[in-house]
């Protein structure tokens, strides 16, 4: 049976593997152009990134770090989405997030890392979690559009840190200097994220956030909660038929996706090299628009929780990559902006016509496998229905939950 | 017959990706008479009007007019040729008048002015011609549908249609607004005219139609004369092998009222009541059928008592609990089961796989789940078995639910509604657009469950189906129970004028 099915595959099956990459492909080409009317070498340029974000250890390095926030949102964006809810508050939530863990690391007292470190990231959640739940409540209970409440709430953690890190929350220091940089003190050592390999920079922050990748997964696909939350996104008709509380489940959705925004932030926090969080005043300058590169994450991820870690990887590699290029070349940084803002716009226009493809493809498979088992069926309905086992990683399937469609 | 046909489709092909809509048909209509394409959904029925329509293009084939062969590119052009078409859904703007919808889109005698006063008097005359009277001033939103299906007939006449199409027209109608309708579409026959009446109610074809082809997967696989065709042979060729058009009901005792309604009131989506005052029991091991005309409250009624929608005034009770505006959940656990009318809205997730939406209902449950995790194993056991004692034809238990056909999504649900021991079912338009051999499994299931003691409400618009199913039918109108009858002596004309508003009592007079 297995064999058939995958002889049966269609190939529209397998383009909709390929539309993400080729859509990567033709902005690097076009990012090519660019460099070649800046006078640069592209092949040079190319090279060049590659090496910066793949090419050493340390380049590995600085990919994987750049990878984990994106990962953490990515993760987040993906349980949103899949309750068909558009979470922009990525870039909120992990603000949100990084207050809190910073606010818990400065009150509590000096305890041992086994204690200060999960106490200060379960903060960092809770406190994204805050900053996803009320947009989720206001969608749920009143119809508030969540694009808009998400990214009115990213303005709003924005200012709140502004304000917390030049008033309450500043380093003494800064004040009796008279410096009064808007920046915490130095946190207490035990909420450090221990540092792997003898390395001084890699921490254990992309390795918390593959495991919550991997538990997201199983959250989504083998518990009652993440068939109710992908019930929810794909029909809220069909979830309160089935007499799944629709509205707590939105709102369920917009709390873990904001849990895993706040735990980047505090990922951020606890693995920066000053161990202080710092303010320039923007959310990127905390960020580094990872709330936001984590949707694309996501998306190049076909919004599964598994295949979006290889896909934070590129993306922190492109990142990464971007500013290796910029430097070996010479070309003005806006160009490695406009380079990664092409991608994404790439990946996200695509995204309609990868679903499109994916759809025919589910269409016509079932029409083979019925036509193939009416053909070689004569012995009992038996077998008809005997798929093997569930595959461990299902294909990444559909993005964001297609409203039935009508089919001609 | 020797002369030319008025129309003649000659080998038409049409192919979707993986699927061969049409095969080879071969289709023609003489002047003067009305031959019908009969067929399951699906057949290719549709594709082959479209086809002739100008929505589609055929591969392969031609269209003969009058003998000449001729190029269809648009609905335009096929309006050029006087082909006309009533489509099932109406296709008129509601705040227009009949005057201006009849006229919209074709020049006016006056140029830039508008010319409704010409239009309306040529509607009246139309009107009288057909029996098809209507004030052409009036407002569409205003008329009944029967009256709106007149005013589609009366646009294609106006355009000078002299070859019909009609998609199910009988669909929304009452018995009697059928027979008028057959009146009026004898005289345009009578006329010269060539009518194709689609429609899969056996006794209407045969009641109006001069000759029936039958279509099945795409091919022709019957034609015939009526003469020499019954509802038994047409159903045959409709499915390929022979069919039992009602279920053997053996006697079965029937207990005391499962489900309960009293004084139930519910406000519809616009805001007015749409059941109003509605009292009904159905006993254990009983088929109660509710016959009416669609948009009589029926579907308000099921959602209420499913948990869909909350209830103004009354209650309802499922097997002894009051379950009146409680959550779905509830009423499952009171024993209830419910098979609802939007197949696809709500009683099925069409991106999940055949697994996940058996579980739709039971997903928490803990024989599917170890340690908080689902236990793929024991999933798997039960949907199987499910699968094959239902007979959904599936490939596979991952196979997306959306690319299965209507018939065995509908069989899923069943499955899944009777998995548990229902009280009480609810089965709401159970076989609607659903093949034949799928519609008789399910009337057969129906059928079985009542003899396990279940209380069967079916909610259905296809007449032939509550008689076949119910042990005894109540009628409703505008919310009400008109009355409740047993099938055995009424006929088809009470429930008409029941359907129609009017109560047995003064039928009686």
């Amino acid at each position: 049976m297995t064999t058939a099915n995958s002889s049966l595959r269609s190939r529209s099956r397998y383009v909709a593997y390929l539309v993400p990459v080729a859509a990567v492909v033709v902005a690097l080409l076009i990012g090519a152009i660019m460099l070649l009317l800046l006078d640069a070498s592209p092949i040079e340029g190319f090279r060049e990134m590659i090496k910066g974000a793949f090419g050493s250890a340390d380049a590995l390095t600085s990919t994987a770090l750049k990878a984990t926030p994106l990962l953490f949102v990515g993760v987040g964006i993906t349980i949103a989405f899949r309750a068909n809810v558009i979470n922009i508050g990525g870039e909120g939530q992990m603000v949100a997030g990084g207050l809190l863990g910073t606010t818990v690391a400065l009150v509590l007292p000096d305890w041992p890392a086994v204690i200060m470190l999960p106490a200060v990231l379960i903060a960092g959640m809770v406190g994204g979690a805050i900053w996803g739940a009320i947009p989720g409540a206001l969608k749920a209970y009143y119809g508030v559009n969540e694009i808009l409440s998400t990214i009115m709430l990213n303005v709003v953690a924005v200012q709140l840190m502004n304000y917390l890190l030049r008033g309450p929350l500043i380093d003494p220091g800064e004040i009796e200097r008279g410096t009064r940089i808007p920046q915490t003190e130095r946190l207490q050592e035990g909420a450090d994220l221990p540092l792997l390999f003898g390395s001084g920079r890699l921490h254990i922050g992309p390795f918390i956030a593959v495991a919550v990748a991997v538990a997201a997964y199983i959250l989504l696909w083998r518990t009652p909660i993440g068939y109710r939350v992908r019930a929810v996104g794909q029909s809220t008709d069909a979830a309160q038929y089935a007499g799944i509380p629709v509205k707590r489940t939105i709102v369920l959705a917009m709390t873990l996706a904001g849990a895993m925004g706040g735990l980047a932030g505090a990922v951020l926090v606890f693995g920066s090299e000053s161990h202080r969080m710092v303010t320039d005043g923007s959310t990127a300058g905390f960020t580094g628009s990872a709330g936001f590169n984590g949707i694309v994450a996501a998306l190049f991820g076909g919004l599964h929780p598994l295949w979006t870690i290889p896909a934070s990887f590129l993306f922190g590699g492109l990142l990464v990559g971007g500013n290796a290029l910029q430097r070996a070349v010479q070309v003005p940084t806006p160009l490695v902006l406009a380079l990664n803002g092409i991608v994404v716009v790439f990946v996200v226009a695509t995204d309609r016509y990868r679903r499109l493809l994916r759809e025919r493809a589910s269409q016509a498979e079932t029409a083979a496998q019925l036509a193939s088992q009416a053909e070689s069926n004569d012995d009992g309905a038996g077998e008809a229905a005997g798929g093997g086992v569930p595959p461990p990683i299902p294909p990444p399937p559909g993005s964001p939950p297609p409203k039935d469609e009508a089919t001609p | 017959m020797a002369e030319t046909p008025m129309l003649e489709m000659r080998g038409i092909t049409k192919r979707f990706p993986g699927v061969l809509a049409n095969d080879n048909v071969d289709f023609d209509v003489f002047a003067g008479e009305v031959h019908t394409l009969l067929g399951e959904n699906g057949a290719g029925k549709s594709t082959l009007m479209k086809i002739l329509y100008g929505m589609y293009q055929a591969d392969e084939g031609e269209i003969l007019l009058n003998g000449e062969s001729v190029d269809i590119p648009s609905p335009t052009v096929a309006i050029e040729h006087n082909i006309g078409m009533i489509h099932q859904h109406f296709m008129l703007v509601d705040t227009l008048t009949v005057a201006e919808n009849v006229a919209l889109g074709l020049p006016s005698s006056r140029g830039f002015l508008t010319d409704l006063d010409v239009v309306s008097e040529h509607i009246v005359e139309l009107g009288e011609q057909y029996g098809l009277e209507i004030d052409p001033a009036a407002e569409v939103w205003q008329l009944a549908v029967g009256q709106k299906q007149r005013v589609e007939i009366i646009k294609a006449l106006y355009r000078e249609a002299r070859l019909l199409i009609l998609d199910e027209p009988t669909a929304v109608l009452t018995p009697q607004e059928v027979d008028q309708l057959f009146d009026t579409l004898r005289q345009l026959t009578a006329d010269g005219r060539g009518l194709i009446f689609i429609s899969h109610k056996l006794h209407e074809v045969l009641a109006l139609s001069n000759r029936i082809t039958v279509l099945r997967q795409g091919r022709v696989t019957g034609n015939t004369t009526t003469e020499g065709a019954t509802r038994h042979s047409l159903a045959e060729m409709m499915v390929g092998r022979e069919v039992k058009l009602a279920p053997d009901k053996p006697e079965v005792e029937t207990g005391g009222a499962a489900l309960q309604i009293r004084d139930l009131e519910v406000i519809g989506d616009r805001g007015n009541v749409m059941v109003d005052g509605l009292d009904l029991d159905v006993h254990a091991g009983e088929i109660l059928g509710i016959a009416g005309v669609s948009g009589n409250g029926q579907r308000e009624l099921a959602e209420t008592i499913g948990g869909l929608r909350q209830s103004n005034r009354g209650s309802i009770t499922i097997a002894g609990v009051d379950t009146t505006n409680k959550p779905p959940i509830e009423m499952r656990h009171a024993g209830l089961a419910y098979v609802p009318e939007g197949r696809m809205k709500n009683g099925s997730i069409g991106a999940f796989t055949v697994s996940e939406n058996l579980l739709l209902i039971d997903h928490a449950d803990d024989q599917f789940l170890s340690r908080g995790l689902y236990d793929f194993g024991a999933i798997r056991e039960h949907c199987q078995a499910l699968v094959e004692e239902f007979a959904v034809k599936t490939p596979t238990l991952e196979t997306p639910v959306k690319s299965l056909s209507g018939g065995n999504i509908q069989k899923l649900i069943l499955a899944r509604e009777l998995s548990g021991t229902p009280q009480v079912l609810i089965a709401s338009q159970p076989t609607r657009g659903v093949d034949i051999g799928a519609a008789e499994y399910i009337h057969k299931r129906l059928v079985e469950q009542r003899e396990e003691g279940t209380a069967i409400l079916v909610i259905s618009e296809d007449l032939d189906e509550v008689f076949a199913l119910s042990d005894r039918i109540a009628v409703i109108y505008e919310g009400q129970i008109m009355g409740v009858v047993d099938p055995a002596d009424a006929t088809r004309e009470q429930l008409g004028l029941m359907m129609a508003g009017i109560r047995p009592e003064s039928v009686a007079d």
